[in-house]
């Protein structure tokens, strides 16, 4: 089997000191053993809560950081030792505004990024053009960086992520901030470049990104691969549960936790959508919490309730609220 | 041929980034013009009235070191700030040559004030534009100019690794325009001095170009000290720069998060 990343107890430590007086240092342990085989050709997501050790687990594999100890090689190269030969190889995308010339056009970024990488000059007009047309910047190309929206800026960036062809592209969170629209063009993109063959890692908050695009998909919390295998088989992890969904309008903290305690229930979240709450309480299959719950939540406002299966989402917080995180060791 | 090619391209482009900043433009404008009173007013209140376009080209050479101090002293932290930096060391080429481009950068648009200095004392302080050697200057000055970019990636290269580099900055750029007799000629400052402006490649840079205005002296041994020195710095930059380079992987510190 050909392997385009992998990587063996690869691990991280990020160390600071804060303080004048009373100097402290703290040692944050980031990624803590990670072990990873990604395919040739493959679509692998890399999912997990903020701070999870997602984007240092990216940056090692791209050689932007040293591993405190481990191994990686991408495309049979050791990410420490065999530098350049990595970077020829592979392509880094991450999401947000920063990291483009704002005052320079966007052809103006894309022809230095090509020189930069190693284009031959014969071959960077058409690329670029090829470039432009595929993220969608025909015609805008002229134009200042510093003049384009959240989500031209992150076409930008893909197209400068695959100037020299990558056989590995790394895209970290792309598409953060980006509008719906935006996104499904982006995931279109994305599934076209798996087609032709590029590796592609990604990482992302969004479960229904990575449910449609990854063939495999790794949980990664508190620095550590949690759970690993493909969308449905992820599923498992929340199998035996049923879902109770209630829109709800004032939850209280408290009434979360005392909802968390009720027999039967094994999660209880909310996320706030707007103006509303949606309170999200996983159980048993064979309970049915709904009257307690309702119960539980007397005097808020309700919305719609609804019963249903559970999805990759909630298998994900099942893995994830497992997860003890305190990674970071202070010493005097 | 490439490495030629991606720093003519790479430095072209960062001189456009550069000039689009209203900021720049604005500070290329006025201190040339504060410059120019300061070398105008110095040598009027002197007995050397005549060696007016001296002062003023001296005056524009101090802008060009300004620009370079500045820019390639803060060119790393420029691009971290503006989140370019990972992306410039994650292509496969030596970390040298992704930011000698901008050092150059950073010199040529010292040009502008330098230029701004010249045009500043002719339209109101009245110092023609008497060049005693039009070819040797047209020479010189983009010569020095190269040189200091050069200078400017040891700079670069060695300021990000000195905590408060902004201070240092700061302290350099007064005491460099002296001893390299950029305002003042070398030989009114203390003995000491000497061997110190003599290992800047500011010194010969302001001397070269002194010289091809004035005519004072041959231009070309001056240019050649300045560019040898102007290698030698190149040469230690490069050097520095690889190691601050895996030293920032180790650390951590190529982004700002």
């Amino acid at each position: 089997m050909a392997l385009a990343i992998e990587a063996r107890d690869l691990r991280r430590t990020y160390r600071t000191r804060t303080g004048w007086l009373n100097p402290r240092r703290v040692a944050i342990d980031a990624v803590r053993g990670v072990d990873l085989d990604v395919r040739r050709g493959e679509l692998f997501g890399l999912l997990g809560p903020n701070g999870a050790g997602k984007t240092t687990t990216i940056k090692m594999l791209n050689t932007l950081l040293i591993p405190t100890s481990g191994t990686a090689r991408v495309c049979g190269f050791d990410v420490v030792s065999q530098t350049r030969e990595v970077r020829k190889r592979i392509g880094y995308v991450f999401g947000g505004d920063r990291g483009l010339y704002d005052r320079l056009s966007g052809l103006d970024n894309l022809r230095y990024f090509a020189e930069l990488y190693g284009v031959p000059a014969a071959r960077q007009k058409r690329r670029i053009a090829e470039l432009l047309e595929l993220v969608g910047l025909a015609g805008r190309e002229r134009d200042r960086v510093e003049g384009y929206s959240r989500g031209m800026r992150q076409r930008l960036h893909i197209a400068r992520g695959l100037l020299h062809e990558p056989e590995v592209l790394f895209l970290d969170e792309p598409s953060i901030g980006v509008d719906p629209v935006a996104a499904r063009e982006l995931r279109s993109t994305v599934a076209g470049l798996a087609a032709t063959g590029t590796t592609v890692l990604l990482t992302t908050h969004y479960m229904a990104e990575a449910e449609e695009l990854c063939d495999r998909i790794a949980v990664i919390a508190g620095g550590e691969i949690q759970a690993l295998g493909t969308a449905d088989e992820l599923k498992h992890y929340a199998q035996g549960r049923r879902v109770l969904e209630v829109q709800a309008f004032g939850v209280t903290d408290a009434q979360v936790k005392g909802i968390d305690l009720l027999p039967g229930v094994r999660e209880a979240s909310v996320e706030v959508l707007g103006t509303s709450q949606v309170l999200t309480v996983q159980s048993d299959a064979a309970v049915d919490v709904q009257a307690d719950v309702l119960r539980a939540l007397d005097g808020v406002r309700l919305g719609r309730v609804t019963a249903r299966q559970p999805t990759l989402e909630d298998a994900y917080v099942t893995i994830v609220n497992g997860v003890d995180r305190t990674p970071a060791t202070v010493t005097a | 041929m490439r490495v030629v090619r991606l720093v003519a391209l790479g430095t072209l482009l960062h001189v456009k980034q550069f000039s689009r900043s209203q900021f720049e433009i604005a500070t290329a404008l006025i201190i040339p013009l504060v410059q120019a009173t300061l070398a105008v007013y110095l040598f009027r209140a002197g007995t050397e009235p005549h060696r007016m376009l001296e002062a003023a080209i001296g005056a524009g050479m101090m802008a060009v070191w300004s620009s370079v101090l500045f820019g390639s002293g803060g060119a790393i932290q420029t691009q971290r700030w503006q989140g370019t930096l990972e992306m410039l060391m994650l292509s496969p080429r030596p970390p040298a040559l992704l930011i000698f481009p901008i050092t150059l950068a950073t010199a040529v648009t010292g040009t502008y004030a330098m230029v701004a200095t010249l045009l500043w004392g002719g339209l109101v302080y009245r110092i023609p534009l008497d060049i005693a050697h039009p070819l040797a200057f047209a020479v010189a000055v983009p010569a020095a100019i190269l040189g200091l970019g050069m200078f400017g990636l040891l700079l670069a290269s060695t300021f990000v690794l000195v905590p408060n580099a902004n201070a240092v900055n700061n302290a350099l750029e007064y005491p460099v325009w002296l001893v390299s007799g950029m305002l003042v000629p070398v030989t009114v400052l203390p003995g000491w001095t000497g061997p110190i402006g003599a290992a800047l490649p500011t010194t010969w840079a302001a001397r070269a170009v002194r010289e091809s205005v004035t005519g004072a002296g041959p231009v070309w041994p001056s240019l050649g000290t300045c560019l040898a020195i102007s290698a030698v710095c190149l040469v230690a930059g490069a050097a520095v720069m690889s190691y601050v380079e895996r030293r920032a992987r180790a650390n951590a510190t190529l982004a700002l998060a």
